[in-house]
């Protein structure tokens, strides 16, 4: 499953301070690298990518349904 | 009196209670201050309403009263919504009343301090109970008017500092029907996927802004399972909501900032991750290269074999300098000492005897003669040569120059 925007920067965020902490293999380092990389690129990408979708809720008999609702 | 019939007392109490129960008098506001209140263990409250002229028996049955927005207190002023009644037992006729509100500006502050005073004992305010907003969320729930600027400067603040899903539910935020549907909104945004619920209204005076004063208002805020932004009024505007809410915004546009984060502060942020990951690989690496070659330096045999013989040669250089110093040092040592010992064999007395020469003391102090003026005459004195001594007397002195 794909992970959200929090997920990924808290994941990015873990790297980067990890990685500073120093004390890892140089395979280890390379490999989280790398993986903070692709983490920055998906990061990026979805912020750029967030749109805003208004709904509107709407009560009736008891229940509800949502319909796209537009600012007059 | 035949023709009219005789009642019963009943009968005409009855009769009384038909006539000011079906007429004009029904669903009346009366004007009045409280007096001799009693809140009854059954939950019914029996109170006077009066003005200077009149008294009025009022009461109030629980169930009317369950939605009553402050406690009675004596002397205060109210408007009393009731339908006049006749209590039979006693013939008294009496209002029955099903909605009190408070007269002016006075009295809804303080059936506001009333309110809030009750809750905060509850512990509705604390700061244990208010709920984390998330720091990205995906649904933002809006309660508010459809009409008026509220909804579109909320949704032209989250639109531009991070753009999410919203849903929106036109909810009546002023006048009566106002706490009943905040209620509503929120419990049907609760049966939603939204993260945060913002409860949103523009600014306006006391009573525009009552509703969000009710308790009815305030536990479904604190019931809500999500988190809720209050947003109501102007900076300077408090509602009860603002203080049962997990956040209080000062302003709509303000919830919408404290909502969503920014989007370009965020992607600044990432910029610097990203920034920081190089960075510290390049470090990373660089120390590793860096530490590699070294290592290689060490161990590479010519490489060895140069540093061994630089070795070798200093270890040669220093112990010929040794060498070479001692040597130095010895001669030294021994032509100072020669030249010490010819100094001394030139001063030595023994020198002087050997080439001939003789030292005369005069006794009997032994001194030194060195001038005729040292010795006098048939004084006795002792030559001494270089094979012994000869005790003479003085015969003569005569003064003599050498040179």
């Amino acid at each position: 499953m794909e992970m959200s925007f929090e997920e990924s920067l808290k994941e990015l965020e873990g790297i980067v301070d990890k990685l500073e902490k120093g004390q890892l293999s140089l395979d280890e380092s390379l490999m989280l690298f790398e993986k903070g990389i692709k983490l920055v690129r998906e990061c990026n990408t979805k912020i750029q990518c967030a749109q805003q979708k208004v709904e509107q809720l709407i009560l009736e008999n008891g229940g509800s349904r949502t319909e796209k609702f537009e600012m007059d | 009196m035949e023709t009219k019939g005789i009642y019963t007392v009943h009968e005409f109490t009855l009769a009384v209670k038909r006539i000011l129960t079906t007429g004009q008098l029904n669903d009346a506001w009366i004007r009045g201050e409280i007096s001799n209140f009693t809140n009854h263990s059954s939950g019914h409250r029996y109170f006077t309403l009066k003005d200077k002229n009149s008294q009025l028996q009022c009461v109030m049955f629980k169930w009317y009263g369950r939605n009553l927005r402050f406690e009675l207190e004596r002397g205060m002023k109210v408007l009393v919504l009731g339908d006049p009644d006749v209590y039979e037992q006693k013939g008294v006729y009496q209002l029955k009343v099903r909605d009190i509100r408070p007269d002016g500006i006075g009295e809804l502050y303080k059936a506001y301090e009333q309110l809030k005073n009750k809750l905060a004992m509850e512990g509705l305010f604390s700061p244990d109970h208010k709920k984390p907003l998330k720091r990205f969320p995906k649904k933002i729930g809006v309660a508010t008017s459809p009409t008026g600027a509220v909804l579109h400067d909320m949704l032209t603040v989250l639109g531009r500092r991070y753009p999410v899903n919203i849903l929106f539910i036109p909810t009546v935020v002023q006048g009566d029907s106002a706490a009943e549907s905040i209620v509503s909104s929120i419990r049907a945004l609760n049966k939603t996927d939204a993260d945060i619920i913002i409860l949103g209204r523009g600014g306006g005076s006391i009573e525009d802004l009552w509703a969000f004063n009710e308790e009815v208002v305030a536990r479904a805020i604190f019931d809500s399972r999500i988190p809720i932004i209050s947003a109501v009024g102007h900076e300077t505007d408090f509602t009860i909501a603002d203080f049962v809410a997990d956040a209080r915004a000062p302003t709509p546009s303000a919830a919408a900032e404290i909502a969503v984060p920014d989007r370009l502060e965020l992607s600044n942020h990432i910029a610097r991750l990203g920034q920081r990951l190089i960075e510290n690989q390049r470090r990373f690496v660089g120390d590793r290269i860096s530490h590699l070659s070294d290592l290689g330096e060490d161990v590479d045999p010519v490489l060895f074999l140069e540093l061994l013989t630089r070795h070798i040669q200093f270890i040669d250089d220093l112990t010929q300098k040794q060498e070479l110093s001692i040597g130095r040092l010895v001669d030294i040592k021994k032509a100072s000492l020669d030249a010490n010992a010819g100094k001394l064999n030139a001063v030595s007395p023994l020198g002087t005897l050997s080439r001939g020469y003789g030292i005369t003391l005069k006794l009997p102090g032994k001194t030194l003669v060195q001038s005729i003026k040292d010795v006098e005459r048939s004084d006795e004195v002792s030559i001494i040569v270089s094979d012994g001594k000869i005790a003479c007397n003085v015969n003569d002195k005569e003064e003599c120059i050498w040179k």
